[in-house]
């Protein structure tokens, strides 16, 4: 019981994984930094900016409901529970239970579902905009990751990440077969998407909408909010990882992997404008989603 | 050391308040913003919404209709909140003293913090205005 609770609030749970997020988001913020050709900040600059969010005055508007308050902490808990399984998984993998995969997807859609429930009981007409959009974001990315996890599941038979890695490790990185190469694509763009990145981060557009779903957050909820999403940018790689690139997991490779993910996701995060939402959405139901079903037959053939 | 203070100090999240201005304050403090000076050194990142504020960067005379606007601005940002009046005409009106439609001043509305003169103010001011006012705030002379 106590190493439970000790799980899921410190080691791979929550302070590990906040620690973790907090100092990739410093290196997303300092890659952007240096590819502006600046200096950019401290390397404890999440750590401040969360601690100060910490003192700051909460305010909630009259009109918001008891979903505005409790929504960020739908969020956290959401993403702390998957920091843990896979945490757990990477340290001792035969704990790995069925259909653990399974859980984690569902676990990965509540981020966003705590996003809509927070921006759409604030009373805003800009947040609610906001939660309108990440709604038909959600819509638009889940059907994509799931064909290309679909692709995983195939080519292992199973839906345990247990087996997934095993059989990774007897035959080889799915990422290496044509069928793995377009399923990886296909799950990054949706990861990118899923962590509210550039290309398509609609849904708090700064520019157009003031910070969209996240417009009346203030003082701790806000800084939830940050938490969550540093966290869920330590996850997606990690997810990424052990579905596609799951051959050899021991601690200096699984940094190197996971370096070379977070840059990627920095350099087109970097790279690319903001796409309306209406773009979005022919993206990934149009693109993507073929993609994931050539994917999907190509698995099937065996390639 | 006083980890408040510290923290509040190390992360100032701007909001920018334009009050009626001319636009060339507006365009100093873009920038101040852009990579050449590159404030996100010291923590200082520019955000869409009041809410996430910790100092308000006010520029312009306030008019009939601003001067309503500011004042509620100010009340729903979240507190502690700085103010910041960039430019001669955030400071004391200047030549729009007398003018027909200008009510009163800036720091008769809301509490300002520290004043940064000059028609437009260079980033160089901007920035050595935030550090007088960080000094400020710790209470170092």
């Amino acid at each position: 019981m106590l190493k439970i609770i000790f799980n899921y609030l410190i080691f791979p749970g929550f302070l590990f994984s906040a620690f973790l997020g907090l100092m990739t988001s410093w290196l997303d913020r300092k890659i952007t930094a240096r590819i502006q050709w600046r200096k950019g900040p401290v390397w404890y600059q999440n750590f401040v900016d969360i601690l100060k969010l910490f003192y700051k005055e909460i305010i909630i508007p009259t009109q918001a409901k008891l979903s505005f308050t409790l929504s960020p902490f739908l969020g956290l808990g959401a993403v702390t529970i998957v920091a843990t399984i896979l945490g757990r998984l990477l340290i001792s993998p035969n704990e790995s239970f069925l259909g653990d995969l399974i859980v984690v997807i569902y676990l990965l859609a509540i981020p966003a579902i705590a996003f809509i429930l927070g921006a759409s009981s604030c009373g805003n007409p800009l947040a609610s905009v906001g939660a309108s959009r990440e709604i038909k974001m959600l819509l638009g990315y889940e059907l994509p990751f799931i064909l290309s996890i679909l692709v995983v599941i195939i080519k292992a038979h199973s839906i345990k990440f247990n087996e997934i890695i095993n059989q990774q490790m007897v035959s080889g990185s799915y990422i290496f077969s044509f069928s793995g190469a377009i399923a990886f694509l296909v799950a990054f763009l949706c990861a990118q998407a899923k962590l509210g990145f550039v290309p398509f981060d609609v849904s708090e557009a700064e520019q157009e909408i003031m910070g969209g779903v996240l417009i009346e957050y203030s003082g701790l909820l806000l800084a939830i909010f940050k938490l969550m999403r540093a966290i869920l940018f330590y996850i997606m790689p990690i997810l990424l990882i052990v579905l596609f690139m799951g051959k050899d997991l021991t601690l200096g490779f699984l940094i190197l992997k996971y370096l070379l993910l977070v840059i990627l996701v920095t350099l087109f995060k970097n790279t690319n404008p903001r796409l309306r939402i209406e773009q979005v959405l022919k993206f990934f139901w149009g693109y993507l989603s073929s993609l994931g079903i050539i994917a999907i037959i190509l698995a099937l053939l065996g390639l | 050391m006083d980890l408040k203070l510290q923290s509040l100090t190390k992360s100032i999240w701007v909001f920018h308040a334009a009050c009626s201005p001319c636009n060339n304050c507006d365009i100093e403090i873009l920038d101040l913003l852009t990579p050449r000076y590159d404030v996100e050194r010291f923590g200082m990142v520019l955000v869409g919404s009041v809410r996430h504020a910790d100092a308000l960067l006010v520029t312009g005379v306030p008019n009939y209709k601003t001067a309503e606007r500011i004042k509620k601005l100010y009340a729903q940002a979240s507190k502690p909140c700085l103010v910041v009046a960039i430019g001669n005409c955030a400071c004391g009106r200047i030549m729009f003293r007398e003018s027909y439609n200008s009510p009163c001043n800036l720091d008769e509305i809301i509490p300002v913090d520290v004043y940064i003169p000059g028609c437009p103010p260079k980033p160089e001011a901007m920035i050595a205005g935030i550090v007088k006012l960080i000094s400020k705030i710790k209470g170092v002379r």
